[in-house]
Formats: structure tokens, sequence, C-alpha cells
């Protein structure tokens, strides 16, 4: 019964949704009924053009998160462990943080134009950002005692970092990469939406010049259910690296 | 303030141990920044006596015992173990406050973090914990634990080396009276068949009258009380002879 419960207000919206369109109530200009909608992806799903679609978008996603995330991770550790690098760093990335990174857009498309590098380049800028500060705070955050008792039982610089620092700042982390998910959509739904020539937010641009409300409304449909799968699987991961935390132990 | 309250222990009288370190502090002194917190302390401590630290708080207990220890650097003087000057942190350990253990780790795995990396390391570490009455507990993350079960994992994780000097700060300090007298008592047990050097620092009197082969008491920086606790061992709570040793240390402590 738990596991039905979260499913029955959704299908309620479905219904009610349905039942609109059928009775007239919702032109299918503005809202095309479910059932259209279930055809239109059924027949794009067909065509090969959703998988090729969503393999394309699904790619540029996650490469830019792999970079913009890789670097964010490693800055926040350098920061998060020394001081020098931090004096260094910190407060000039701080003050590039405060530039909405969808503001560049006019400057990205003058560089990269609209090939892969324009994507790929505000992703990942998107995605540092809350990766490097949750990385940088959970570094921060890590226990002194806990430090300190390392070094007195004798831990290498290696073992302490491996197994103190690390799985003390991965709450933290975790915080940060959820965060950083998000965004890496959004990013992407908007770089897509303004220039691209494939890729789900190019599916739904296409399909507007042709009045398609049913190929837009699969496509908005389809970031979502990236955006949840991602998240499941951040909050799978989580879950198992931090069975530890009494936090997370029911969750 | 009375110096003919001092006493003086003979080393000598002390039958030793194979298995404990010898200490040999000479006029250690330390500062943070301008202040004094060791006055040059002068102190001696045979292989396997046990060793009861107390004073008011602020007196330079703890700082002396992370000294020993080798947490930190005295500013001047020179502490000996077993006759060297360095390279001794691996036979000295230490037991903290705060239990201190990796919460991402599960109990078994927080004793080894005081092994060196044998590939009989996990086996020692069972060992150990056994010794502490924690085998079944093994597999648990140190959160689900209580206070005192906590502190035996960490007595588990610093017995496991074998240290020849165990150094405690203040360990039972946030327990309850009974699972204190409880690792009173443990450590009592483990001391007396291992044979290390041991030096708990406490403000609780009575505890260090209940473990203590010698007690000594700061003030300010100095040693202003050296007593040797020479009552037989296992020691009964409300024992009159150690309860006159507990009331010389706290008039001088009350400076009454």
């Amino acid at each position: 019964m738990k596991r039905v419960l979260p499913w029955i207000v959704p299908v309620l919206i479905l219904l009610a949704w349905q039942a609109a369109s059928n009775f007239g109530l919702l032109r299918s200009q503005i809202m095309p009924a479910p059932l259209v909608v279930a055809e239109a992806a059924w027949r794009l799903m067909r065509s090969g053009e959703l998988w090729t679609n969503i393999e394309v978008s699904a790619w540029r996603a996650l490469l830019g998160f792999a970079v913009g995330g890789g670097i964010g991770f490693a800055l926040g550790m350098a920061n998060g462990l020394s001081s020098l690098s931090e004096t260094l760093l910190d407060s000039t990335l701080q003050m590039v943080r405060n530039i909405p990174h969808l503001a560049l857009i006019p400057l990205v498309i003058l560089w990269f134009g609209i090939d892969e590098e324009a994507k790929l380049f505000l992703v990942a800028l998107g995605v540092f950002f809350p990766i490097y500060v949750n990385t940088l705070h959970g570094v921060r955050s890590v226990d002194p005692h806990l430090l300190e008792m390392g070094r007195a039982y004798g831990m290498s610089e290696r073992s302490l970092f491996l197994r103190v620092v690390l799985p003390g700042a991965l709450p933290s982390i975790f915080v940060g990469l959820r965060y950083g998910l998000g965004i890496m959509w959004l990013t992407l739904i908007v770089a897509e939406t303004i220039s691209a020539s494939s890729g789900i937010g190019y599916m739904a641009m296409n399909a507007r010049e042709f009045m398609m409300v049913d190929v837009v409304v699969v496509s908005i449909l389809i970031y979502a259910a990236l955006g949840k799968l991602a998240d499941s699987i951040a909050r799978l991961l989580e879950r198992t690296c931090l069975a530890w935390n009494p936090a997370y132990a029911g969750v | 303030m009375n110096v003919a309250l001092m006493d003086r222990v003979l080393d000598t009288e002390f039958p030793g141990s194979a298995d404990g370190a010898l200490v040999a502090l000479h006029n250690v002194q330390k500062s943070f920044g301008a202040t004094r917190v060791l006055h040059g302390i002068d102190l001696t401590i045979p292989p396997g006596q046990f060793v009861a630290i107390v004073g008011r708080s602020g007196c330079g207990k703890s700082t002396l015992l992370r000294l020993i220890a080798g947490l930190d650097q005295p500013t001047g003087g020179s502490i000996m173990i077993d006759g060297q000057a360095t390279g001794w942190r691996g036979s000295v350990r230490l037991m903290f406050q705060e239990p201190r253990l990796l919460p991402w780790q599960r109990v078994l795995a927080n004793v080894e973090v005081g092994l060196p990396k044998t590939s009989d390391r996990r086996e020692r570490a069972r060992d150990v914990l056994a010794q502490v009455g924690l085998s079944e507990r093994e597999n648990d993350w140190p959160s689900v634990l209580s206070g005192g079960q906590k502190q035996r994992v960490a007595l588990a994780r610093a017995l496991a080396s074998h240290p020849r000097l165990l150094a405690f700060d203040e360990p039972l300090g946030a327990l309850d009276a009974l699972t204190r007298i409880e690792m009173q008592d443990l450590i009592e047990r483990v001391w007396q068949e291992k044979g290390f050097s041991a030096i708990v620092v406490t403000h609780d009197v009575t505890e260090a009258v209940a473990l203590a082969d010698r007690i000594l008491l700061l003030d300010e920086g100095q040693v202003a009380m050296d007593v040797t606790v020479d009552l037989p061992r296992p020691r009964r709570r409300g024992d009159p002879a150690a309860a006159a040793i507990e009331g010389r240390i706290l008039d001088r402590l009350l400076r009454r």
C-alpha cells in the first residue's frame, strides 16, 4: 500500500487531463490528450528519432557534468586542504560564481558557435560551482578531532585523506552532486532550446515550428524523466555510501 | 602553597615491568605565545607504573599529556621514552576525552586503525575487541553504540598495537557513574595483564586514587604534589586509607 500511495495523485491528474481533452475542455493546440502524447512518443521511438536525441542529450549532460564536476571536486579538495591554494583561488572563484552562467550564452555562441563545445562549456560551468562549493565546505567541516586521532595513530597523509577527509566530506559532496545534477539538466535544456541541431531541446523547438504540440510535450516529459532518473541514481549512491550516517539510514 | 606537602617518590621502590616504557621528562616547558603553561617539569615514570595527573582545569595537565604522547612539541626541555628522544611515537598511544571513532567505519575497522597493515591485522583486531568484551558488535556502526561501548572500542584501538605507554586524557569524563566504574575496572585489568606504563589525566581525585600507583598534582605548570598510593588491588571503593589520600589531595587542590 505504501508503494502505491505516491502514484495516486499523478494517475488522477492523468485521468482528469484525458477526460478534459475528451470533453473538449482542452484544445489540442494548447495541450494534447495524454493518449495523443503517448502515441507521439511511440511514433518517435519507432522511428528511432527519440533514442538518437536522448543519446545526444545524455552524452552532453554526462560529459559536461564529468568535466565541470571533476574540476569542481579537484579545486574544492585542493582549496580545502591547502590554505595557500585557497587564498590564491577562492576569492576569484567566488566572484565568477556570482555571474549567472546562462548570461554567458551570447558570448559562448560567439566563441564556439552552436557546436558541441558551447553546450559542454555551459553545462560544465553550471555544474562546477555547486560541486566546488560543497566539496570545499565538506573538507572544511571534517572533524579536526578525527584528523588529530588519525595522525596520533600513525596514519600516512594518503590514508588520512582516504579514510578521514574524503568520507568526512562525502555527505556535503553528495549535496553538491544532487544540486549539480539539477543545474546540469536546466543548463542543457536552455542551451539546446536556443542553439542546437540535435538533442531533446532541438526536437522540441523543431516540433514547435510545425505546431506538433504532442512532440513538444513528449520532449518536456523526457527531460523530467531523465532528471528524475539522475536524482534516483544519486540517492541510491548516497544511501550506499552514507549507510553509516544515521541521517541516511532509513531514507 | 605549602612546599612541605610535596611528597617524593623513590623510583627504585617500584617493581617495574618489561612491557612498559620508561618515561623521563627533564625540565619540560611549554608556552603558547606569551602564556607559559608548563614551567619546567622533571619527572621519571618507571616501566609499568600507573600514574594519575590531577589538577584544576587550566593547570596544564592535558598539555603535559599531549607532549608525552607526541602530539605537540615542548618549547624547552626534553622528553625521553625508553632512553630515546625521538622515534617512539609508535609505542605510545593516546586515548582521548571523546571516543573519536571514525563514524564511517564499522567497529572492527575502527580497531584496525590502531594496527599496522599486516596480514593478520583483522585477527589481531578481533582478539583485542574480545578483550574489551565487544566481539559481537564488530559489524556495527559506531553510531549505534552507547557512550561506554564507544570508549571501549577506543580502548581496544589504543591497545591493539601493544603500546608500551598508554596515555588517557580524561577518557571517562563523559560517562555516567556506573559505566565509569566499569571502565576503570576494565582499564585496571588490561593494565595488569599487559604491563604497559599508564598515565591518566583526570579531574576526578577518586578515580585517580582508585587506579593509580602514584598521583601527581599539577598546579600552575609545576608538580605541586607527588603521592604514592600504596594500596592493594583491586581497590574497594570507600576504603578509609584511599579516602585519606583523596582528602589530602583535595585539600591541596582546594587550598584549604
